[in-house]
């Protein structure tokens, strides 16, 4: 028996009346996008900020007296896991996925219009119990955002008392927020396209989107398992991963658990997150490269497969952030050796994002550069990885700031360049106008020139030893006094990229009220997001008839076609000149 | 046609629709999809679980004054009892199924009700046995058995309740004279969760048992 | 085009900044020289992608930059070379992880004639402990540490009562012979972490983990904990003096036993003050 779906089904959508219905109780996927957006940005400038407090303290120790070691490690870790969780994660699969999957696919909706809406409030109300932790007695938890126990609910870390349970307890809400976002994206994907769109008709964006969140519904329930124990450890007393223990010159209660339990918990669901965070960034921008380069993208089969396989294996690489942890020290060649391997389809991706350029007729528009900007940084950030994944050389790097380069520069760096080129690229479509170019690459240059300023540096303070997490180096034989100079650079570096970002901030909303109107594809791209009636978008996407889809995503430069592309619902012609 | 072969096609090659693009309706619906992948996701959840109190109960090669769980486990026989109402209960939601499939609108409603209590009664049966085993000094703290028995029937009672919010509404409409096509969705899907919920609560229940 | 100037700009930077710079690897004071050669032949084969792969890219920009008439090839795939450059950057890997993991292998297989020490972690102090003309280290029980017991030895082991026992942060070592660190902690995660050494390892607490290394210089270096253990953790510091064997036996032989440490403690009131552990109790849990 066959079933209509809210794809095609104009009856089924839910047609709101008032404006709160419209603009905030919104089933409506885009208004929904937005409001993930929204608040993600919001909180991730919070965390830009804790991160220029961490940098003054680093930079300018025995200045600032306000940051004390205490609250140093609050900042740091509040720093890490909003950045990973509630900005990256939210803004890629909550933002983008919800804003793009219905419109690249064809569909009027999300297939779960209700639980989408339910998911971005249920995110919230995560976000809003983690900033509660700042106004709690003792503070907001200082443990990383790693989180380990024993020491994370155990006296001598910040938060002990409760800003590691709101911490939990946060963490638990966003999950269910993401596990009713995530079956909404993947049934979409598997049930909502439109008429003529195939898997393999579907752009990049939506693949990496689509994998990510299969991703994600597979490893947050190791977080969720190590968040509620820890929570039960921490509340009730029990041991699961607390040894016996002597704290403070106290013995405790516990007994028999194990701390490196944990670790393996958080790291299952750890290094998959970080390709949650990637795979949409790897997505959208093999759709800007090519979009902007008007070409098709460049091996098209192998970057679906790479998307997969480096989702698949992206589960069995985890304890290559435990080569030191105590762990079977055996465990280490299977780990380097998986973790090597997945570097091999990363490799490809990067390979056809070149060959995708080369011979490509590439405009430089401000998308473009933060495209290539990305490229550029994420070989680094890349190949740094290949030093910590093999795993005898990670043993002096491990918990340097080796590390901390690194993870910027694949994490808060690449995906980053890809998110303001995303919003530079479908600005226009959102909003109906466009932004102010000069601005958009001044916003570039400073912050992709400032990025590498700050990081760059960051590994060699590594190489040589200087520890991660540390409030302060005081006099250490080791390391120079140029290593000082070296933070203070990279503090001003990184307090300058930070301001940097008002740039940005301005162009986006000066440009909503008084940009010149957008063209409903201006950049002229094939994908069917750019071809709905009207700019922006109206509630149902696509007017009373859904598109039908004749071709891939990336006619792009066909020979013999009139224009440099072709959009996927243009019917053929009745004679085609494709090359094989 | 095949998925791997679906994912290795040329889609430069041929643009048009054509059977091969013609892929046709879903043959199931939307939230029976959405529903089998949370399936999923919980599956992960309660193997990560038994995994681990696997791997504990082996016991670690410990050396620093880490005593073992002495005390032995108490199981209250109202545990037996409350695994058949959990059966029973599954097998109310079959009937109710079964009914709603055929459009037997009162042994729908039937089955239904009967479901849903069943299960509220499983779950009043799971706190006394958390009762029953505080008093016999097995509380989550006491051993490391005990600790991973709350916690699981913690999180499968959960995801019960979960399921009779749905049964809830359900039976609101049915018993405010809903026709079986407007619930038969509702009921086939909560008829399914509860089967996985039994599932889940045999599988774990059975790992405490045998370990 | 100015960002393919950027970008080559860029590249001849990163590889002026390699070669000039002043901080790299600490000088070697092990025998740790398989991962200082792991190390540089991961960045050689990292360098060469960097720079190879930036050039593509810069030289991509330049010369298909869009000008007017200028139009994109249209080339869906191309397998051979996929294929070609899997292979190739598998063999690259490889090469890299090769010596990585034959070093990892010696990681991980201590000698047999290493000489064994315990260093002991507790937020945010070091001690050590020496297994005492016995060879053979003492059991400890989590639960008989008390700041008469600090080590929480247990007092009916015969093997412990030999056991030397050092407070203070500072720990000697012979020179030339291979070394066992035991590791053990009282309380949460830490991490023991000399950078001229090269290896490190977590201690966690309820659990006993071990690496080993031979000191191959005299010297003062300096222990830093390299897991975050708390708000003391960058004062977690310690001093590793890598002493000739016979200086190494004289500090030894001044160090207290446990069986010494016992016959003081034995008279000793029971209600104590702030004692061995640190900070006065606190009650937890």
């Amino acid at each position: 028996m066959a079933y209509t779906t809210i794809a095609d089904d104009t009856r089924a959508l839910h047609h709101p009346k008032t404006w709160v219905g419209k603009y905030v109780w919104s089933q409506d996927h885009k208004v929904i996008a937005l409001q993930y957006s929204g608040t993600a940005i919001a909180v991730g400038v919070v965390a830009l900020v804790l991160s220029d407090l961490m940098r003054l303290q680093l930079g300018f120790p025995d200045t600032f007296k306000f940051i004390t070691p205490s609250s140093y490690l609050q900042f740091m870790t509040m720093h890490g896991m909003i950045m990973v969780i509630y900005l990256l994660t939210a803004l890629l699969l909550g933002g983008f996925g919800n804003y793009l999957i219905p419109l690249m696919l064809g569909a009027r909706d999300m297939v779960f219009p209700f639980v989408n809406m339910l998911s971005y409030w249920v995110y919230l109300v995560a976000v809003l119990v983690l900033l509660a932790s700042f106004f709690v007695p003792g503070g907001p938890t200082g443990a990383g955002w790693t989180l380990y126990p024993p020491q994370a609910i155990l006296p001598g870390t910040p938060g002990r008392d409760w800003g590691i349970i709101l911490m939990l307890a946060s963490l638990a809400i966003f999950i269910v927020a993401f596990t009713m976002g995530g079956l909404n994206y993947v049934t979409t994907v598997l049930q909502a396209r439109t008429r003529g769109m195939t898997l393999m008709r579907m752009p990049c964006s939506v693949w990496g989107i689509f994998v990510a969140t299969i991703l994600g519904l597979l490893a947050f329930p190791a977080l969720f398992v190590a968040a509620v124990m820890m929570m039960l450890d921490r509340v009730v007393g029990t041991s699961f991963f607390m040894p016996s223990l002597v704290s403070m010159g106290q013995q405790t209660n516990f007994n028999g658990g194990s701390p490196i339990l944990f670790q393996h918990l958080f790291w299952f669901f750890g290094h998959p997150e970080v390709y949650i965070v990637a795979l949409p960034a790897f997505g959208i921008v093999s759709d800007l490269i090519s979009c902007h380069a008007r070409k098709n993208i460049f091996g098209y089969r192998m970057m679906v497969w790479a998307i997969i396989v480096i989702g698949a294996l992206s589960l069995f690489v985890w304890a290559h952030h435990m080569y030191v942890s105590g762990m079977n020290p055996y465990f280490g060649f299977f780990f380097a050796t998986s973790t090597l391997v997945i570097a091999v389809p990363t490799a490809i991706k990067v390979y056809n994002w070149l060959l995708t350029l080369w011979r490509g007729d590439i405009h430089l528009r401000v998308p473009m550069l933060f495209a290539i900007g990305f490229i550029f940084t994420f070989i680094h950030g890349g190949l740094t990885g290949l030093f910590l994944g093999n795993v005898s050389v990670d043993v002096p790097l491990s918990d340097t700031f080796f590390v901390v380069g690194h993870f910027h520069m694949v994490m808060g760096v690449s995906p980053i360049l890809v998110i303001f080129g995303a919003i530079y690229h479908w600005y226009p479509k959102i909003t109906g106008r466009m932004w102010n170019t000069t601005l958009g690459q001044i916003h570039f240059w400073i912050t992709f020139l400032g990025v590498y300023a700050i990081y760059l540096p960051m590994h060699y303070l590594g190489f040589l030893g200087v520890p991660r997490r540390y409030y302060a180096l005081g006099e250490t034989a080791f390391i120079p006094h140029s290593a000082h100079v070296a933070n203070e650079v990279i503090t001003v570096a990184a307090l300058i990229v930070g301001a940097a970002q008002l740039v940005f901030f301005y162009n986006m909303i000066w440009s909503y009220f008084k940009g010149p109107k957008a063209d409903g594809n201006p950049w002229g791209a094939t994908t069917l997001e750019w071809q709905t009636p009207q700019t922006p978008p109206a509630h149902g996407n696509w007017g009373p008839k859904l598109p039908v889809v004749y071709r891939w995503a990336y006619d792009y430069s066909v020979p013999g076609a009139p224009q440099d592309f072709v959009p996927q619902n243009v019917p053929p012609e009745p004679v085609t000149a494709h090359a094989t | 046609m095949g998925i791997v072969r679906r994912l290795t096609e040329k889609p430069w090659l041929a643009p048009g629709l054509d059977s091969l693009t013609e892929e046709g309706p879903p043959s199931l619906p939307a939230a029976a999809v959405g529903l089998r992948v949370y399936f999923g996701v919980a599956t992960v959840m309660f193997l990560l679980i038994g995994a681990i109190f696997v791997m504990r109960m082996g016991g670690h090669g410990v050396s620093t004054g880490q005593g073992p769980d002495w005390k032995p486990m108490f199981w209250p026989p109202l545990l037996w009892f409350n695994t058949v109402v959990l059966m029973l209960s599954s097998a109310a939601w079959e009937w109710a199924r079964a009914a709603a499939h055929r459009g037997d609108r009162d042994n729908m409603r039937t089955g239904l009700i009967a479901g849903g209590v069943l299960a509220l009664v499983f779950l009043a049966g799971q706190l006394s046995v958390w009762r029953q085993l505080e008093r016999a000094g097995c509380g989550i703290t006491a051993t490391t058995m005990s600790g991973f028995f709350y916690l699981i029937t913690a999180l499968h009672g959960l995801h019960l309740m979960g399921g009779l919010a749905v049964w809830g509404r359900t039976t609101v409409k049915v018993l405010a004279g809903g026709e079986v096509a407007v619930v038969r969705q509702s009921v086939e899907l909560c008829a399914i969760y509860w089967h996985f919920l039994l599932l889940v609560w045999l599988v774990m229940f059975g790992l405490l048992l045998l370990t | 085009m100015a960002i393919a100037i950027a970008i080559a700009a860029l590249v001849l930077f990163s590889i002026a900044f390699q070669l000039l710079t002043p901080w790299w690897l600490t000088p070697l004071e092990s025998n740790w020289r398989s991962i200082d050669t792991a190390l540089d032949v991961t960045m050689w084969v990292c360098g060469f992608f960097f720079v190879a792969l930036n050039a593509f890219l810069a030289l991509s920009i330049i010369r298909y930059r869009h000008r007017r008439g200028h139009r994109a090839h249209y080339d869906p795939e191309s397998v051979t070379l996929e294929r070609r450059l899997t292979v190739w950057t598998a063999v690259g890997i490889a090469a890299l992880l090769a010596p990585g993991l034959i070093a990892w292998k010696e990681f991980v297989t201590v000698p047999k004639d290493a000489a064994v020490f315990e260093a002991v972690g507790q937020q945010w102090q070091w001690s050590f402990r020496f297994p005492g003309k016995d060879g053979v280290l003492g059991t400890v029980n989590s639960r008989q540490i008390s700041p008469d017991n600090p080590f929480g030895l247990d007092p009916d082991d015969p093997y412990g009562r030999d056991d030397i026992l050092v407070e203070g942060s500072e720990v000697h070592l012979p020179r030339g012979r291979p070394i066992k660190a035991v590791l053990r902690s009282k309380d949460v995660l830490h991490d023991f972490f000399v950078p001229q050494i090269r290896s490190k390892m977590d201690l966690v607490p309820g659990t006993v983990t071990y690496f080993w290394f031979t000191p191959t210089r005299t010297g003062r270096f300096e222990i830093l904990c390299a897991e975050l253990c708390g708000v003391g953790h960058y004062t977690m510091r310690g001093a590793m003096v890598v002493d000739e064997k016979p200086a190494f036996d004289a500090w030894l032989s001044q160090q207290p036993t446990f069986a010494q440490l016992m016959a003081e403690a034995a008279p000793a009131a029971p209600a104590a003050a702030a004692g061995r552990n640190g900070s006065p109790a606190k009650s937890v849990n």
